[in-house]
């Protein structure tokens, strides 16, 4: 029992695979908290898989969707049992990135299945997909180095439909034998695509992008852009204090302040208003979505620091010039999330924005230009 | 919610198709549908290029100019003067564990 150390990477590094396998013999026997125990299979040990989610589950879900948590929330690819399978009972291929694999063992709860996790670099199944890591080749060669044509009796192999982009079911026929039937999107319905006959029809077989989804990915955007806030708010009060003699901290602060407040309702406006209230704000381009959110939210901002007056009147046009487009350039960015988006819609957005973004900024920067000069007296 | 209009580079000769349904079941936008034996074309402004169907059609019957629809992406392929490439799913060059 030479493999009894590890039983969870055995499946990947057997002994015919001793060679050009990239995983690394395990030294210690350490199963992670969602193992339950290890079942003896022809093949060897698999390790069986909790279908509940524990506390600890939500928290690392969380985590993962606020930051850099998701780029090591993985797990090792290879066969793992949900229940008590046998040779009859299907096969779910799933990718190596825990909150994908997740998914999968709590929507197999009360069942019997294998499940094949493929090496996709810790990534969720459609990007992988997209990216082609969750792949024919992959797929071929996970199957042969889990030995899974003498782990089951049948040729089925139900592969994610997300990781249909990356999967050519006609090959991995030929290759290995399997015939691959694309599972419903969400792993959710594989109960009810089962009970369907392993059919599934309308929804099951969309994409959707619903509110709360679409808010579970706003994090990702603007975490990282608040990052770099505090260096933008110093640069913001530094050119407002510039003055003929130096920098005046005071008025930086005095006069910067509502371009600051400005800068902020426009991050919330693109990042995070924008995204969540998608089908709702008129158009279909991201870019011109992001602005009208913004030219609304920064519109009615300006006009209050206006009537205050908190700001000339050059200021406000630079403001209504400026902040709206940054409104869009973010809204603009969340195509990468959004699940409707296309490299040919996105490429004909960003052709007409982009100019207008340079022409919008360089007329801000001149309007800031004269705002100085006229106060420094030049004008 | 829908994307822009006439900007798929999706193609369908209906000669080609042998009507195994694949495009119909690998959709993630219902793009597809089936009718007297072979697929037709539902509504071509849901696709979004994601290159399942073109991948499965046995036929060559569907052709896909596939790729991300992610704009920071095609902003650094412009800038790099590369392949648009989401930095967000890893390294596409990488080798899977498995194949050494």
């Amino acid at each position: 029992m030479e493999r009894k150390n590890n039983p969870i990477t055995s499946s990947c590094c057997s002994e015919q695979s001793q060679t050009g396998c990239g995983c690394k013999p395990a030294t210690t026997t350490q199963y992670p908290y969602w193992v339950t125990d290890v079942i003896k299979t022809n093949n060897g040990m698999v390790a069986r898989v909790d279908t509940e989610w524990s506390s600890r589950v939500y928290r690392e879900h969380f985590k993962a969707r606020m930051g850099q948590f998701r780029m090591k929330y993985t797990l090792t690819p290879g066969l793992y049992a949900v229940g008590a399978p046998g040779d009859q009972s299907d096969v779910y291929v799933s990718a190596n990135y825990m909150m994908s694999f997740n998914h999968v063992r709590r929507a197999l709860k009360g069942m019997n299945a294998w499940i094949l996790v493929i090496d996709t670099d810790g990534i969720n199944v459609w990007c992988a997909a997209g990216k082609g890591t969750f792949g024919t080749e992959e797929l071929i060669c996970r199957i042969e180095k889990t030995g899974l044509a003498s782990l089951v009796a049948h040729r089925r192999l139900i592969v994610p439909q997300l990781g249909a982009p990356g999967v050519n079911a006609a090959e991995v026929k030929k290759a290995t034998g399997f015939r691959v039937a694309f599972g419903p999107v969400r792993a959710d319905d594989i109960a009810q695509y089962v009970a369907n006959g392993y059919t599934a029809e309308g929804h099951m077989r969309r994409m959707q992008f619903p509110f709360l989804e679409r808010l579970a990915l706003t994090p990702m955007e603007l975490i990282p852009i608040l990052k770099k806030f505090f260096t933008t708010l110093v640069v913001i009060f530094l050119l407002f204090g510039l003055d003929s003699s130096g920098i005046n901290f005071r008025k930086g602060i005095s006069e910067g302040y509502p371009f600051f407040i400005a800068l902020f309702i426009s991050l919330i406006t693109g990042t995070a208003l924008t995204p969540t209230l998608l089908p709702y704000i008129p158009g279909r381009a991201f870019a011109f979505k992001g602005w009208l959110a913004g030219i609304a939210a920064i519109g009615l901002y300006s006009w209050y620091a206006f009537n205050s007056q908190l700001i000339t009147d050059t200021l406000l046009y630079a403001m209504l010039i400026f902040f709206p487009l940054l409104s869009s350039f973010l809204a603009l960015l969340f195509t990468g999330s959004a699940t409707h988006t296309s490299m040919s819609g996105v490429r004909k957005e960003l052709k007409y924005a982009l100019p207008v973004y340079l022409i919008g900024s360089a007329a801000a920067t001149v309007l800031f230009i004269i705002y100085k000069m006229s106060e420094w007296g030049r004008i | 919610m829908k994307y822009l209009k006439n900007v798929t580079t999706l193609t369908y000769d209906p000669e080609k198709c042998k009507g195994c349904e694949r495009c119909v079941e690998v959709c993630p936008h219902g793009v597809f549908a089936m009718e007297k034996n072979k697929a037709i074309i539902v509504d071509k402004d849901l696709c979004m290029e994601c290159g399942a169907c073109s991948k499965n059609c046995e036929y060559s019957a569907i052709e896909v100019q596939p790729g991300v629809g992610c704009a920071f992406a095609i902003l650094i392929g412009m800038i790099q003067n590369t392949e648009p490439d989401c930095g967000c799913s890893g390294t596409g060059g990488k080798k899977s564990s498995c194949c050494g």
